[in-house]
């Protein structure tokens, strides 16, 4: 074929993260930090549930939105742990993974040349999918003095009348950030006076450690602007049955939905079924995980003390986002080296934007052990690098 | 942290104060003192180990024994019981509801030692109405770890 290829899709980047696994994927006995899921297993009462649906033969297409019991479920949900109200019938989109959503919420809020607000570091998808919606990202680079939450005036010199959307990623993917009410407060009101559109992804809003997670959309005059997303893969260890789903008023649920319907038809229907379990009979588990990360992540918190690494205190999702800056190195350098030298793999910080340069992830969805066996390996590189510096 | 530290040291109780008081985010002073009150209270029994003896070449046999008993009066079962559990060999002993009463555990080295004690020791017992015993023939999850096989990592090594 000579004919050229889609030149908006050619100019986007590939995930840094696509770039480091091709480096690992060819090393052996590597151990890994670097993973963006749960490594427990789905709950056995879930799965049973979803091997039931398959046995029932329950294998059809949904509605578009999803099961209506679902629907209800994730409504109760949302109720019960932020006393929002959506109405099941048209305010809830159900999606493949939160994913889906994001880029379904953003096709449907932009016109061509709008300006979406990102804060960064943060998921590598926001980006991409803003340029695929021929809309303009604005990035705006979060500061580890201010523990990488978004300021009211990081945000207010952002806006420009252009200002479409707000994506607020917390508890954020890679900096295990998380956002307070008071914090959200400064916020909404930046919000509303300049009257724009949030997309809040609460991907991890299960997993936090310094009280409840608080939603945007459950403060004063936020729920009408506010796309609210979450899922069951964080908080249910489901990554694999891809499901999550959208929150926002019906006339931007009306819009995703016919993205929805026209490109994905429904998400998967065994994995409906299956979250329905999670989401009626999941929240013991839900706690257990979350007690088991809370106790690895002070783990890592005080290895990096020992190691004297300056590391901010992340209270949200399963990261840890310990900087690297006195090694003179890039992240993408570093990363490289420690794979090499000591075997183990963590995200260069800068895969999640260019203020994550000088950080690197490192997930604490691994055992103790393995955990144990990682920093004794990053301690004997660190102190190869500062002997061998001086 | 009460019960935060149980079900730690249940599943690990080879787990060291430093490492305790590091994953509890508590002070090891009073990691410890709530050790020593647990111990003192009963609440901690023991530190035990979970061994899988099926991968050693010492032989063991296991058999859960339903035991039906009359009662004695003024003393229900605890008598009876402590009769049986005062043997080595038992490993358990639980006063249970339903078809019969005591479910007691043994341990030997071979199905004729766990026979004689059956027939010699348990049902010459005289408040022992009837006996039904049940052979284990492989655990395949015991105090809630899978012994049958290793929990392999099978993620993608990096992910966003």
């Amino acid at each position: 074929m000579t004919k050229e290829l889609s030149n908006k899709v050619i100019n986007i980047k590939p995930s840094g993260i696509r770039k480091f696994f091709d480096l690992v994927s060819e090393m052996k006995d590597v151990i890994s930090l670097g993973v963006g899921e749960p490594d427990f297993d789905t709950p056995w009462h879930i799965r049973d549930e979803g091997i039931y649906a398959l046995e029932k033969g329950r294998t059809f297409y949904t509605s578009n939105s999803g099961l209506k019991d679902l629907r209800i479920e994730i409504s109760n949900y949302i109720k019960r742990t932020q006393n929002i109200i959506y109405n099941s019938d048209d305010e809830i989109l159900v999606t493949v993974g939160g994913s889906e959503a994001i880029d379904i919420g953003i096709r449907a809020l932009v016109n061509e040349g709008d300006e979406i607000i990102i804060p960064q570091p943060s998921y590598v998808s926001y980006e991409p999918c803003t340029v695929l919606a021929d809309a303009k990202p604005v990035i705006i680079n979060l500061k580890a003095e201010n523990s990488f939450r978004l300021t009211a005036k990081e945000l207010k010199s952002a806006i420009t009348p252009k200002t479409k959307l707000l994506i607020l990623p917390y508890p954020n993917n890679p900096t295990g950030a998380i956002m307070e009410k008071e914090d959200l407060e400064k916020i909404a009101q930046i919000i509303i006076e300049n009257d724009i559109y949030v997309m809040s992804d609460e991907i991890y809003s299960e997993l936090t450690y310094k009280g409840k997670h608080v939603s945007i959309a459950s403060l004063p005059e936020m729920k009408e602007r506010t796309i609210l997303i979450n899922g069951f893969s964080k908080a249910n260890a489901m990554t694999g049955w891809r499901l999550g789903y959208a929150c926002a008023p019906k006339e931007i649920i009306n819009q995703m939905r016919k993205i929805h319907q026209y490109a994905i038809m429904c998400a998967p229907t065994t994995s409906q079924y299956a979250a329905v379990e999670a989401l009626k009979n999941g929240d013991a588990d839900v706690a257990q995980m979350r007690q088991a990360y809370n106790q690895r992540r002070r783990f890592l918190i005080n290895a990096f003390k020992e190691m004297n690494i300056d590391c901010f205190e992340p209270f949200g999702a399963f990261y840890v986002f310990p900087s690297i800056k006195e090694f003179g190195m890039t992240s993408e350098e570093f990363a490289a080296k420690l794979l090499q030298e000591e075997k183990v793999a963590a995200v260069p910080g800068s895969a999640f934007g260019q203020s994550g340069e000088g950080y690197l992830r490192i997930s604490y969805a691994y055992s103790i052990d393995n955990l144990k066996t990682a920093m004794q390996r990053l301690k004997n590189f660190v102190e190869y690098l500062r002997t061998n510096k001086v | 942290m009460r019960e935060e530290l149980l079900s730690i040291i249940e599943k690990n109780s080879k787990i060291g104060l430093k490492e305790l008081s590091v994953l509890l985010g508590q002070k090891e002073e009073d990691v410890l003192k709530e050790l020593e009150a647990l111990e003192k209270e009963g609440v901690i029994c023991g530190y035990l180990t979970l061994i899988d003896w099926e991968k050693t070449s010492i032989e063991k046999v296991t058999a859960l024994i339903e035991v039906r008993v009359t009662p004695q009066r003024g003393q229900g079962f605890d008598k009876i019981a402590e009769r049986i559990y005062n043997y080595p060999e038992v490993k358990a002993v639980y006063l249970i509801s339903g078809g019969f009463d005591l479910l007691v555990i043994l341990e030997e080295k071979s199905l004729r030692e766990i026979a004689n004690f059956v027939s010699d020791k348990l049902s010459t017992l005289e408040s022992v109405l009837s006996t039904g015993t049940h052979f284990i023939l492989k655990k395949y999850k015991d105090y809630g770890t899978i012994l049958a096989k290793k929990h392999e990592d099978e993620r993608e090594i990096v992910s966003p």
